[in-house]
Order: structure tokens, then C-alpha cells, then sequence
């Protein structure tokens, strides 16, 4: 039996060598999200100018499509317009994964764009 | 061993598939498969003597009772207790609330009641529950990973509001089993009121609940080769006539009137409505299967799978692994519950394969299917100092060559994930 497309190449590289990994000085926002049941958590920091992300950054520990589903989102999502980010949806973040997950794997894949969207969200009502 | 695996597993149509994709199922302590005993003697209810129990007094309504009746007399002697004993649930998880709503007004809502931290969220949570509703006072006693529960554990925390108090016999994480034939016989000299967790014990093991000393046990048919949906909540016949019923409905009443009604007698009065009699004739068949293998027969083999694994460990030696629970295998059921884990660099890869990961990648690489999460116990999983872990749990038709395939597994995993 071999490993399946769920641990795949691009995965695997993302899980390694995460994007933009780390913390940030002076973010505009600062996010943390767990997911209790399994103990994935994630800090996310934002800076944003004229209405665009202009940095990500974030720690996380958690399972291998968690972090290598941020680090997909962080190389995305970077450059792009606040106002762009908020209209994803999360089954683009499950199609830029590109691989079918199970109901218990998606909330794996799903918490950096909830931290995401939060930091977004919270950054537009400050 | 005196089992033979291979016979066993010949029983159970899944291991066709099993055999045919190279499954090692290993998740036992979640749910264990059925044989064909089982599926058979649920499906032949339905093809010869589908109808409802306590009503008809045509053939098959009489047959349907008969055999209704007989699979409760039949589970009750399972565990040493007489038919009027045994209450039919859903599962364990039924069988402790119950137990949580109903004992406040046994023994007043001023009451304490002694949990401790190895416990599965089915003897946390309705407690909490019942400390909401009726005010009792919830205490949650310490224990250590690698030992049984002691007396010593429970006087700690005894007050003279202690009035109940109740344990797992088995833990789901650690394996741990714990000697409570003692700790009921203390208890009941004090008046306090023993209830006991028995669903990773009564599959596994001989159980009494005479030789217990417990006043309310409580247990899952799905764990123990049966269907799901059906379960049991043993009970003294006093506690259970002292107890007010759960629901109310058919089945559970004696006389209805205009302005109240009166309650049938134990075990009726805690089954409201029609009850799930192919469940019971299916857990039924279970017991059979597992009394024709003997229960002593089942815990030595369980005995022996553990010791081989904790063997094992020791020789594979793999560097990122931590694993949990007594390791003496005399008090430690067929559970192996671990980590892996190396130093902490800060990234994620490297040092840490996330429980999730070890179990789709065991189960991707060999075939290996194993739990990884809380398992339903967060206050034993944080005291562990940690959020998840992965848990490896045996069964009848698991053998030492499943345990060999299991630490493949995770060596793979281990040159995959760790630097």
C-alpha cells in the first residue's frame, strides 16, 4: 500500500517548510483559534495597508493539513484585497487543497481560514 | 492462548473484507465487529417473529416476548445478576444518566458525588449535569496514569455529604483496571452508593456485580460483539425500586388516570415505550458467542496481547514514542494508548506526527486503523499533558501478528515524520 493523495507531494512540502511561518512584530490583528477536540491550534497575525493584506504570518501546531492548509491560504491570501479574502468560501480553501477530506479532517483544514476571517472581520470593525 | 484467532475471526463476515484490503482493525475499545451469530439472530427476529413484546397474546407476539425475555435473563446471569436487575438502555452512556438524574432525589440533592479524572465523558458530564439541575456537588479525585484507583484516592475526598460514588472498572485510555470489589465494600459500609462504568470491562473480562459490591453498573452492547442501540443499567432491586422512573410512556406504567398513574414494577419501569427488542435478542447472541469462548479465556488472550505489545515496544525502541498506562499487564487491559513525540524545535514537522496523522498514515501505509483524539476523556487527556493521542485497543479476533503489522506501522511513520 502507498501513502494517498491526502499526504501528497504539495502537502508534504507545506507541512515541512510552512509559509510564512512565525510570529509577527506590531500586527494589526492578532487571532487564536483551537479546535478542542483534537488540540490543533493556530496564532494568525495580519498587517494590512490601503485595503490589502500586506503580511501573514502565523504559529500553529497541529496535524499536517492543518498547517500545510494555512500556509496554502497565507501564499493566497497575501497581496490580495481584504475585501477579496472575506468573499472565499471554505470550499475554495478545501479546492486549493485539492484533495477530498472527511468531515473530521475538514475542520483541520479549516482553521486557518476561520482565524483568517476573524482577524479580517475584526480588523474592519476597529 | 487459548483462543484460536483464526477460528474467531472465520465467524465475522468483515474479515472478508478485512482479509481482501489488508485491514487490522484495532479499535475496539470504540466499537467491535459482529459475527454472524449475531447479525443472524437479529435478522431471523425479523423474518420469523417480528412483533411487539408485552401485548399480543397471538403466536408471535408470545415468541417475540419469549425471546425478549430470555435475552434479559440471559445478559443478567452474564454478569451474576438476577432479570429483574438488568434495565435495557441504549448504552452506557444511557445507563450513567439515568443513574445522575435519578439518584439526587435517592439520596438528596445535598448531596456529594466522587468521580475521578480517568473517567469517560459518559460518567463526567451527566454529572455535571445533575449538579446544575439538583445542585449536587461534582468532585473530581486525582489519579496517576500508571496505577488503579486506591482507597486511599476516594478517603481523600470523602465528606459526610459523600453519598455516591462513581468509577470506571476499566479506564478507555489508559487501560488501567481498577480493583473495585474492595473500594464497593468500604463504600457500602459508609452508605454511599457505588455506581460503576463497566463499558471496557464487561466485553473483556468476567464480571459479577455481586462480587463488585455495586449498587448500579452500567454497560454498551456494541463494545462486546452486539448491535448498537441497546445497552444495560444493572441495579440492585432497591436501588432501583427507590429510584423514580426516567421517562414516562407505555411500557413503564402499571395504571394511567385522568389526574396520574402508577409505575410498573423494576425493570419495566425505566423502559418507556417499545423497547429495542432485536437490540436485546442481538446482544443476546453476543453473550452466547462470548460464553461459548469464556470470559476467562477472553481476558487472558487480552492479557497476553498487551504484554506482547508492551514486549515490543521495548524492542523496537522508536524514538518519538510515549506511551500511557500501568505496565504491568495483570491491571492493564488490551488499550495502548501513545504519543509521538521529539524534543520541540518549534516548527511542526520533525519533532511531532499529530495523533490524527498517526492514524491516517497507519492506517494508509499498513492497513492499520487506530483511534487518535481525547477518546472521549479530555480532563484524563490534559492531565497527560496533552490535547490528543492515539490509542491502539484489542479484541477477540486480534492476534499477536496484528500487534507485529500495529509497530510496522509506526515505524514507518516515524522515518516519514520524525528528523
Amino acid at each position: 500500500m502507498t501513502d494517498d493523495t491526502i499526504y501528497s507531494q504539495i502537502l508534504d512540502d507545506h507541512y515541512r517548510e510552512p509559509r510564512n511561518f512565525g510570529r509577527m512584530e506590531d500586527p494589526d490583528v492578532q487571532v487564536t483559534e483551537t479546535n478542542p477536540t483534537c488540540g490543533d491550534t493556530i496564532s494568525l497575525f495580519i498587517k494590512v495597508k490601503d485595503g490589502n493584506l500586506e503580511e501573514i504570518s502565523y504559529v500553529a501546531s497541529g496535524c499536517l493539513i492543518s498547517v500545510a492548509s494555512a500556509s496554502i491560504l497565507s501564499e493566497k491570501a497575501t497581496g490580495s484585497s481584504l475585501k477579496e479574502i472575506r468573499t472565499m468560501a471554505k470550499s475554495d480553501v478545501l479546492k486549493n487543497l485539492g484533495l477530498k477530506l472527511g468531515p473530521a479532517r475538514e475542520k483541520c483544514a479549516l482553521i486557518s481560514y476561520d482565524a483568517l476571517m476573524k482577524a479580517i472581520d475584526r480588523y474592519n470593525s476597529s | 492462548m487459548d483462543i484460536d484467532v483464526e477460528e474467531i475471526r472465520n465467524h465475522f463476515p468483515i474479515f472478508e473484507r478485512f482479509r481482501r484490503d489488508g485491514i487490522v482493525y484495532l479499535d475496539n475499545a470504540a466499537t467491535t465487529q459482529k459475527p454472524r451469530e449475531v447479525v443472524d439472530a437479529i435478522t431471523s427476529f425479523y423474518y420469523n417473529s417480528n412483533s411487539n413484546v408485552h401485548r399480543g397474546v397471538y403466536r408471535i407476539g408470545e415468541e417475540a416476548t419469549e425471546l425478549y425475555n430470555h435475552s434479559r435473563e440471559n445478559i443478567a446471569s452474564f454478569i451474576g445478576a438476577r432479570s429483574e436487575e438488568i434495565v435495557f438502555v441504549r448504552n452506557a452512556t444511557e445507563a450513567l444518566n439515568i443513574a445522575a438524574n435519578n439518584l439526587p432525589d435517592v439520596v438528596g440533592r445535598d448531596s456529594e458525588v466522587i468521580i475521578s479524572r480517568m473517567e469517560h465523558h459518559s460518567n463526567i458530564v451527566p454529572w455535571h449535569l445533575a449538579s446544575t439541575r439538583y445542585g449536587i456537588r461534582v468532585k473530581m479525585m486525582e489519579n496517576l496514569p500508571d496505577r488503579q484507583i486506591t482507597w486511599e484516592d476516594i478517603e481523600k475526598n470523602l465528606t459526610k455529604k459523600t453519598r455516591i460514588v462513581s468509577l470506571s472498572q476499566c479506564s478507555n485510555i489508559l487501560g488501567t483496571i481498577n480493583d473495585l470489589s474492595a473500594i464497593g465494600k468500604r463504600l457500602h459500609e459508609l452508605g454511599i452508593i457505588f455506581v460503576v462504568d463497566a463499558a471496557q470491562s464487561v466485553p473483556h473480562m468476567p464480571v459479577d456485580v455481586k462480587k463488585l459490591n455495586c449498587d448500579l453498573l452500567a454497560f454498551s452492547g456494541h463494545k462486546m460483539l452486539g448491535p448498537s442501540g441497546i445497552g444495560c443499567l444493572y441495579g440492585t432491586s432497591e436501588i432501583l425500586e427507590n429510584m423514580p422512573p426516567y421517562m414516562g410512556g407505555g411500557e413503564m406504567i402499571r395504571e394511567v388516570y385522568e389526574n396520574g398513574f402508577t409505575t410498573a414494577d423494576v425493570p419495566e419501569k425505566f423502559e418507556a415505550g417499545t423497547p429495542n427488542i432485536e437490540g436485546a435478542i442481538g446482544l443476546s447472541a453476543a453473550v452466547d458467542f462470548l460464553k461459548r469462548i469464556g470470559m476467562d479465556n477472553v481476558r487472558s488472550h487480552e492479557k497476553e496481547l498487551i504484554k506482547y505489545t508492551l514486549e515490543k515496544e521495548e524492542e523496537y525502541a522508536l524514538e518519538s514514542l510515549h506511551s500511557y498506562g500501568p505496565r504491568n499487564p495483570d491491571i492493564r487491559a488490551g488499550i495502548y494508548t501513545f504519543q509521538m513525540k521529539k524534543g520541540d524545535s518549534g516548527k511542526p514537522y520533525g519533532n511531532y506526527v499529530h495523533p490524527h496523522d498517526i492514524s491516517h498514515l497507519a492506517d494508509r501505509i499498513r492497513g492499520v486503523e487506530i483511534r487518535s483524539g481525547h477518546h472521549c476523556a479530555m480532563p484524563q487527556t490534559v492531565a497527560l499533558g496533552t490535547y490528543a493521542t492515539a490509542r491502539a485497543s484489542f479484541y477477540i479476533y486480534n492476534g499477536k501478528e496484528d500487534v507485529d503489522t500495529f509497530f510496522d506501522a509506526l515505524k514507518a511513520i516515524e522515518k516519514k515524520m520524525i528528523a
